[in-house]
């Protein structure tokens, strides 16, 4: 046994992972969530805003990273609809508008289509510069935005005539899976201007743990991962269809939908470390009694 | 020949016959699409069977396209082979002209050009731009020189030139960079660590918060010990430091659990694309509804 652990091909462990993945998939197998600390946090910086509070969506992620932010952006998309609050979404990223434009699709004009461009939500587009371009906005957004992503002047958009910079939004709600996103965010806006800028986010499994750092003083809520995707969706589902005594939307569950594989897969991964430490420290032990 | 190439083969013969079957029932890998005034809109198979949608033979390209270059790089897994290398030159080919067309449209035309001669740009490029100047407008003529300056580096002679805008690059981000990191990471992160050691809440002592705040706090301090090698790390201060790459490890490892997660939403969504939108083996959000 011993003999054959020590000389695995590794393709075998990867035929593994895809069956531990593939598997859950297959069957369709969900898990219960229960939502956190930090969930909540992001759940109620929303919930405790009025109907017409301005907030802003920052989209910084790209189809690579869609699978794991794209259900908490639309779950951020639909509370924010729920709330009627004025969405003003942006990017810094340049496949960011096309993420935007999926939300808006898949969520606003689908479920809520009393809501008029221009006047409930404007889709201000990509800009270059990264942190460059947070830097500006946060003092004069129009200096850097003439026009919004259909090239639309920003002085004919109602919701836009009157903004000045992000300093006047209610929330900032960040969706990133990399640079620029909420580490530039806490940077150039929160951090600078504690009291004007409410600054939440969500963000890739391998951004988190450098992000925790910045709670809760300048970053007040986080979802880290598809895993905080899934306990926000449980608030917003929760809040907006269970109270409501009806079904939810299967696409306002993709989060805890994944979190099956992930479960299955988390599993065969603590089995694997476990198993390949016991053959090491029996190797170890055998080359102590060969010696 | 050898078994491993027999195998090989059969299996993917066998996978062929089966996609052969599949397609030529119609029954994976269809887009549809409902005509708009300008252009067309992703629809849903319930709007195919309601007779205001129709399939997109461009659509339906894209999603096999997507699906044979995603089992292309998956067949990495096993071992290097030509189909991993032709979608990996794709992948980063396309990436290159994509980053040069975005850097154009988005940098170039509006922030350049837009600003230089702003009627002209919106004459052909952007309608909706102010056709009026800015009052500094001229002062968008540095980074055109500059941007001269560094293509200069391109030129058989005197690409040294091109060290003066790529010094100004690197002093500006620099500077930006620097202001960031200590206002937010130095400065805050202190301010972060200054919290009571005895935490009270409602006029009670609050036990669980206390504890919360000696670990933070006895970490914190814990892992500045490793890092200060002025001092040997021998008697007290080599334990203190000693428990400093504890934390540091316990760091990592759930930095480590976080990047799994990561790692395994990829594999998942790639495995859930090929299974729903490509074989159509599942129906997850209930798209297809009405479909045989």
């Amino acid at each position: 046994m011993y003999h054959f652990l020590s000389t695995l091909d590794r393709r075998w462990i990867f035929l593994l992972m895809g069956a531990a993945v593939t598997i859950p998939i297959l069957l369709e197998l969900q898990f219960p969530e229960e939502a956190t600390s930090l969930a909540h946090a992001v759940f109620n910086e929303i919930e405790q805003l009025e109907e017409g509070d301005p907030v802003l969506l920052a989209f910084d992620y790209d189809p690579a990273s869609e699978g794991e932010l794209g259900p908490m952006a639309t779950a951020f998309v639909r509370h924010c609809c729920e709330k009627k609050l004025k969405i003003y979404f942006i990017a810094l990223w340049p496949v960011g508008p096309q993420m935007i434009d999926d939300s808006i699709n898949r969520v606003i004009k689908t479920d809520f289509p009393d809501m008029v461009y221009g006047e409930d939500y404007v889709n201000l587009g990509f800009k270059p510069g990264n942190e460059g371009v947070i830097k500006v906005i946060v003092t004069d957004l129009k200096q850097l935005y003439s026009t919004d992503d259909r090239g639309t002047d920003l002085d004919q958009i109602p919701m836009c005539r009157d903004l000045v910079n992000i300093q006047s939004m209610d929330l900032v709600a960040e969706v990133s899976a990399g640079y620029p996103g909420v580490k530039e965010w806490v940077q150039y806006a929160a951090t600078p201007y504690p009291d004007q800028i409410r600054l939440v986010a969500g963000c890739t499994g391998v951004g988190a743990p450098l992000l925790y750092p910045y709670m809760p003083e300048q970053l007040k809520g986080l979802l880290g991962a598809i895993k905080g995707a899934a306990e926000y969706e449980k608030l917003v589902v929760d809040r907006y269809d269970r109270e409501a005594g009806r079904e939810p939307d299967l696409k306002y569950l993709e989060g805890k939908r994944r979190m099956g594989p992930q479960l299955v897969a988390h599993i065969l991964m603590v089995v694997l470390i476990v198993v390949g430490n016991i053959v090491f420290f029996v190797g170890r032990s055998r080359e102590g009694t060969n010696s | 020949m050898k078994p491993e190439k027999t195998i090989s083969i059969v299996l993917v013969g066998l996978a062929v016959v089966y996609l052969a079957i599949r397609v030529s029932s119609g029954e994976m890998a269809t887009v549809y699409v409902q005509p708009l005034d300008v252009g067309e809109a992703p629809a849903q198979a319930s709007d195919y069977i309601a007779g205001t949608a129709f399939p997109s033979p461009s659509r339906t390209v894209g999603v096999w396209v997507a699906a044979l270059f995603t089992l292309f790089i998956f067949s990495f897994l096993y071992r290097d082979n030509v189909f991993y290398k032709f979608a990996e030159s794709v992948v980063i080919g396309v990436s290159a002209a994509y980053w040069m067309v975005v850097a154009f449209w988005t940098t170039i035309i509006p922030n350049l050009l837009g600003k230089l001669s702003p009627a002209w740009v919106r004459s052909w490029a952007m309608p909706g731009l102010s056709p009026e100047r800015e009052d500094t407008w001229y002062l968008y003529v540095i980074p055109l020189v500059l941007s001269v300056l560094l293509l200069w580096r391109l030129a058989p002679k005197g690409a040294w030139i091109a060290r003066w805008p790529l010094a100004f690059i690197i002093g500006t981000t620099a500077g930006l960079k620097l202001v960031g990191f200590i206002h937010a990471d130095f400065l805050g992160q202190i301010r972060a660590s200054i919290i009571p050691v005895i935490a009270m809440s409602a006029d009670s002592f609050d036990f669980w918060q206390t504890a919360k705040n000696l670990v933070l706090i006895a970490s914190i301090l814990a892992c500045l010990v490793y890092f200060f090698f002025s001092i040997e790390h021998r008697g007290v201060v080599g334990k203190v430091a000693r428990s400093g790459i504890w934390i540091l490890m316990i760091t990592f490892g759930a930095a480590f659990g976080y990047t799994v997660m990561g790692r395994i939403a990829l594999l998942a969504i790639r495995i859930e694309f090929l299974l729903d939108d490509w074989l159509w083996l599942i129906d997850p959000t209930a798209k297809r509804i009405g479909l045989s």
